[in-house]
């Protein structure tokens, strides 16, 4: 896998050596931002004046012999939906638009003390709730390789960020497939921790039991780095795991001779012809590095789009009624509270995100809590049985990411129902909490990026890592 | 405020066979440092919006954690009620207000911390204990514009939310209670209780105790009748006055033939009666859900028997000690008072040092209204006293100017201060002789006595006590009178 | 999947029960907004009717992906925010306190 771009630990190196400094790196990432970000739109806010300082003060240090961390000088972007304090934290929402938070993310906190330079916040779909980015109330952000198409969502600021270089790394956080399928779709390593495994504090919640946040990176061994460094337990955090990230860097030369690799026997319709050979290519090149390859199963995979568009709404329903008009963000004002919210919440909110709030109310009210949401429940249990089955012959599976490469801008948007589609394979993963992530192996259609995706059990972390670095090595 | 059976009843009595069911929920601040699901301060009066975080405010991206504390204090609670201790989880309960700043409540739904506890009350009356669970508060609004303060017809509204987040456990009894003394009792003696494990400081007055009264009637025997929720009753007293009035109203409007709307009401202290607040026709779709922030709580029984084990003697048994020290009944007066001002131990005292437990009651109640649970008078003094006034040494007049006395002076011997002043109670022949004298002095007096008039009594001992210059012990006197008569 | 098995066990949304949700969720939908989401809510529950095929009988529910327990915060007072620093970004601060219209009484 090669990349125009210098990736993190190459820069880590360089400015430790004296090569560079965190500046200079600063500077040529700012450069291409300033060339391509018009026509791109991976940001909602680029931070070039505090970056610039917080380079110098870095360089400063490093200058007279003071460590800086691990990721000294790396210029990194978050997406919009992490809470950076003094820094306006938009979810790409009207109803947040211009709301500075007064703390930090607990991941933020991580890498400022890693010696970090964050370059800005980044474009997602309102609230995370798409999966093409064209869900924004500041307008679509387009995939670098071809601007007439997405990058993906809900992250896809993020990823076309690290696709364009405007950043070295970026994070975004995945609650169905949001870091996943556009790091596919963008042609770039994108990651979902198990659940847990990274703090969710300071990240604006979607669905609760869903979300986590992962690192964007173009290589395996930055992500491995970015994980090590955002992970492990946090107090704030009560869902985060008692234990510290496991070691992923130090294993990712281990190769997969005797893993045994998973493949759906029974894959759903309307992926890609060349998406689908991308993944046969895969396993050919895990089986011809000593992997063996095993048909599992999961039999309920077909149900989990309907279990996830059931629990994420309801969960959301309930984490949007916060935005209420009164403590912080957008208000209008009214003659009485009841006016108050109603039409502060109309004017702030886009159409996906009140359908989602709607759908979720519905799926959770008297009467029909069992039919829905209660039967969501369920079905998140069968498909957590089903992986704890097919993982007794298998240590990772296979799919891929999305079922399509980048589709046209406006392609999907007239039927909600046809962009849920692009989380089948991905949406499992979070129902059951396990660890997931997407490696660019090759092009498909329109010579657009095709992402692999490696599933693994709940701290499988080393595992996935491993089979990740060598489907890097073979593609 | 007295507790005992004894004690005159003002609860009201229900015409025509109707009897009145209550039920209590009771919301107690818990004493605790910090908030439940934030390290803000628990701490009543300061600035407004001094003890806040992102938890409290509802940020995005705040996540609760829960208080250790407050589940330590929330389980003595518990077990002091009786209660059954289990695992437990949180739900959320999802409603709009602008005291309310998730919009979402965190509470505890179908398995609370708590469970299938009781209380007793005097005269051996059970009330069932349903539930004691484990919630946040919300945050305090003050109106304005509009007549009265209240939140009808006002202008705008200001809110502050340094209470948000404190605390609660509310204690949901069973609709045992019957009337309007054994509602003031229960609340009285939770109270106590809640003070003893230190659980609350349980102020009404100031928030840190609230009680909603829920209110129905029925003819004997037949099923529970619609109830309504009183809120805004503020004192124990109120309780009272609420339930009164509210069981009349109902009776009132069944009576006449009407029927009862299942609604909140409102009780007016200055008015003395309670008026519609909302009617829970469209009831309150709260579509709870499991906590997806929060984990099981899960204390164990290693914890819970810990706890057990470091619960201090309830009011119950103390009363109950002190009864059986003392003689007198458990549910009197004198016993609910001391063991309430936390005197007891001192009461044991008095007895340890050699006084008489009794009188050592007595004096106690008598004398240290104010002085707190470890009054200042050495035990060995009051101890000295219960024994002259048992050996009829001084009489129970003298003694109880003693007791003055050695109470101003933080101490003292009462044997000496009785001879300064002169006090002795006369022998029993010397009395007997003075008896003798003034049933010879005034024979109609002693004729109408013996005829059975209590009354004419009066006459003889009035007499004898002042010919004794108060020497004579009354008790005494009367004694002797009445084993003469026959 | 047939008419009749989802009429059982999978309720129809109307318009009325939107407007209801609506209003349950604090959302002022136009008629149009309301109109079209209807017609959306009852496609995608159309779709999601496939679970109603599954027997769930017993299936335990899963609300989160472990069986964590017992993550206590010790009762330490931590620093928490500078109340100026959050009036300065609330829609309507007065007297350190956040400004709402009348409620009207009605709690929610």
């Amino acid at each position: 896998m090669t990349s125009e771009f210098v990736s993190v630990v190459d820069i880590v190196g360089s400015i430790r050596e004296g090569k560079t400094t965190a500046s200079d790196v600063l500077e040529q990432h700012l450069a291409r931002i300033d060339k391509r970000e018009t026509e791109i739109h991976a940001f909602n806010h680029v931070m070039a004046e505090s970056a610039r300082a917080n380079a110098a003060s870095i360089d400063a240090d490093l200058k007279a012999g003071k460590e800086r961390g691990p990721l000294a000088g790396v210029p990194i972007a978050l997406k919009d939906n992490m809470c950076t304090r003094g820094v306006p934290t938009t979810c790409s929402s009207k109803i947040l638009e211009g709301w500075k938070p007064p703390y930090d993310a607990t991941v933020v906190t991580r890498l400022q003390q890693a010696g970090a330079v964050i370059v800005g916040k980044t474009n997602l779909d309102e609230f995370a709730m798409g999966s093409s980015t064209e869900n924004s109330a500041f307008g679509p952000t387009r995939n670098p390789l071809d601007t007439s198409r997405v990058p993906g969502g809900s992250s896809g600021g993020s990823a076309a960020a690290v696709a364009a270089g405007f950043a070295a790394a970026s994070l975004g956080s995945d609650t169905g497939g949001s870091i996943r399928q556009p790091a596919a779709l963008c042609g770039v390593v994108g990651v979902k921790p198990t659940y847990g495994m990274v703090s969710r504090q300071g990240l604006v919640a979607f669905a609760s039991s869903l979300d986590q946040i992962g690192p964007f990176t173009h290589t395996v061994a930055d992500a491995a780095l970015l994980m090590e460094v955002i992970g492990g337990h946090d107090p704030l955090d009560s869902t985060s795991l008692d234990q510290p990230v496991p070691s992923l860097t130090a294993v990712l030369g281990q190769g997969v001779k005797g893993m045994r690799i998973g493949r759906l026997a029974d894959m759903p319709d309307g992926c890609e012809p060349e998406v689908l050979a991308r993944l046969d290519a895969a396993f050919a090149a895990l089986k011809a590095a000593g992997a063996t390859i095993v048909d599992i199963a999961l039999p309920s995979l077909s149900y989990c789009l309907t279990a996830y568009y059931l629990v994420a709404p309801a969960e959301a329903s309930s984490n949007l009624a916060r935005y209420d008009g009164v403590r912080y963000g957008l208000r209008v004002e009214s003659a009485d509270l009841i006016s108050m919210y109603g039409a502060t919440r109309a004017a702030g909110f886009g159409a996906e995100v009140k359908r989602r709030i709607m759908l979720g109310t519905y799926a959770l009210s008297a009467g029909y809590y069992d039919a829905y949401y209660g039967k969501a429940l369920k079905v998140r249990r069968l498909i957590a049985n089903d992986f704890a089955a097919a993982y007794q012959s298998c240590d990772v599976i296979l799919t891929p990411t999305s079922p399509t490469v980048a589709f046209p801008i406006g392609e999907k948007t007239s039927d909600p129902l046809t962009m849920y589609l692009c989380d089948i394979f991905t949406i499992p993963t979070n129902l059951a909490g396990h660890a997931a992530m997407s490696v660019p192996f090759g092009t498909g259609a329109h010579s657009m990026p095709v992402g692999v995706q490696i599933l693994a059990p709940a701290l499988g972390e080393p595992t996935m890592f491993r089979v990740a670095a060598e489907l890097e090595r073979a593609s | 405020m007295s507790n005992a059976s004894s004690a005159p009843s003002h609860a009201t009595i229900l015409p025509n066979g109707w009897e009145m069911v209550i039920g209590l929920e009771v919301h107690v601040e818990l004493d605790t440092k910090t908030k439940l699901f934030s390290a803000s301060p628990n701490h009543f009066g300061d600035e407004p919006n001094t003890n806040i975080d992102p938890v409290t405010l509802g940020l995005p991206g705040a996540l609760p954690v829960i208080n250790r504390r407050a589940v330590e204090l929330a389980i003595r609670l518990g077990l002091a009620l009786n209660c059954t201790v289990q695992a437990s989880t949180f739900h959320r309960k999802n409603y709009f207000y602008q005291d309310l700043a998730k919009a979402y409540q965190i509470t505890q739904y179908d398995q609370p911390i708590n469970i299938d506890g009781f209380m007793m009350l005097p005269g051996d009356v059970r009330i069932g204990i349903e539930r004691a669970h484990l919630e946040e508060d919300t945050g305090k609004s003050t109106h304005f514009g509009g007549t009265s303060g209240r939140i009808h017809g006002s202008d705008y509204s200001l809110v502050d939310f340094n209470r948000a987040g404190v605390p609660l456990v509310e204690i949901v009894s069973r609709p045992d209670i019957r009337n309007a003394d054994q509602a003031r009792q229960y609340v009285s003696e939770l109270r106590s209780i809640l003070l003893a494990v230190g659980a609350s400081d349980a102020k009404m007055e100031e928030g840190s105790m609230r009680c909603d009264v829920n209110v129905s009637v029925r003819k004997a025997g037949e099923p529970f009748g619609t109830r309504c929720e009183i809120k805004n009753v503020n004192s124990i007293r109120a309780v009272g006055k609420a339930i009164d009035y509210e069981a009349r109203r109902q009776v009132d409007v069944l009576e006449s033939g009407g029927t009862i709307r299942q609604e909140t009401r409102h009780w007016d202290d200055s008015e003395g009666r309670t008026h519609t607040l909302r009617v829970k026709e469209d009831a309150d779709d709260y579509r709870y859900f499991l906590e997806p922030d929060l984990v099981l709580l899960d204390p164990g029984t290693e914890w819970v028997e810990s706890i057990r084990a470091s619960l201090p003697v309830l009011p119950a048994a103390r009363r109950a000690q002190l009864s059986q020290l003392t003689g007198a009944d458990k549910e009197s007066e004198a016993v609910y008072v001391i063991v309430e001002r936390g005197q007891d131990d001192y009461v044991q005292l008095v007895a340890d040092a050699g006084g008489e437990p009794a009188r050592a009651l007595v004096y106690v109640q008598q004398a240290f209204s104010e002085a707190g649970s470890n009054p200042a008078v050495p035990a060995k003094d009051l101890a000295g006293l219960t024994l002259l006034e048992r050996d009829a040494k001084v009489t129970a007049t003298q003694a109880k100017t003693i007791l003055s006395e050695i109470v101003a002076n933080g101490g003292g011997d009462a044997g000496a201060i009785a001879a300064a002043k002169g006090f002795e109670a006369l022998d029993t022949s010397a009395v007997e002789a003075m008896v003798d004298a003034a049933i010879a002095a005034q024979p109609d007096a002693w004729a109408k006595y013996c005829g059975g008039e209590e009354k004419a009594m009066g006459a003889l001992v009035g007499a004898i006590m002042k010919s004794s210059q108060g020497k004579a012990d009354g008790k005494v006197v009367t004694a002797l009178l009445q084993k003469k008569r026959g | 999947m047939s008419p009749s098995s989802d009429a059982k066990t999978t309720p129809k949304i109307t318009a009325q029960v939107v407007a209801k949700v609506a209003h349950l969720a604090r959302l002022d939908l136009t008629e149009a907004e309301l109109a079209l989401m209807t017609t959306q809510l009852t496609g995608m529950l159309d779709h999601f009717g496939d679970i109603d095929k599954l027997d769930l009988s017993a299936v335990t529910p899963m609300a989160q992906p472990f069986p964590i327990k017992n993550v206590y915060r010790e009762d330490v007072v931590v620093p928490g925010l500078d109340r100026q620093e959050v009036l300065d970004n609330a829609p309507a601060p007065q007297d350190g306190r956040f400004r709402v219209p009348p409620s009207n009484g009605s709690e929610s």
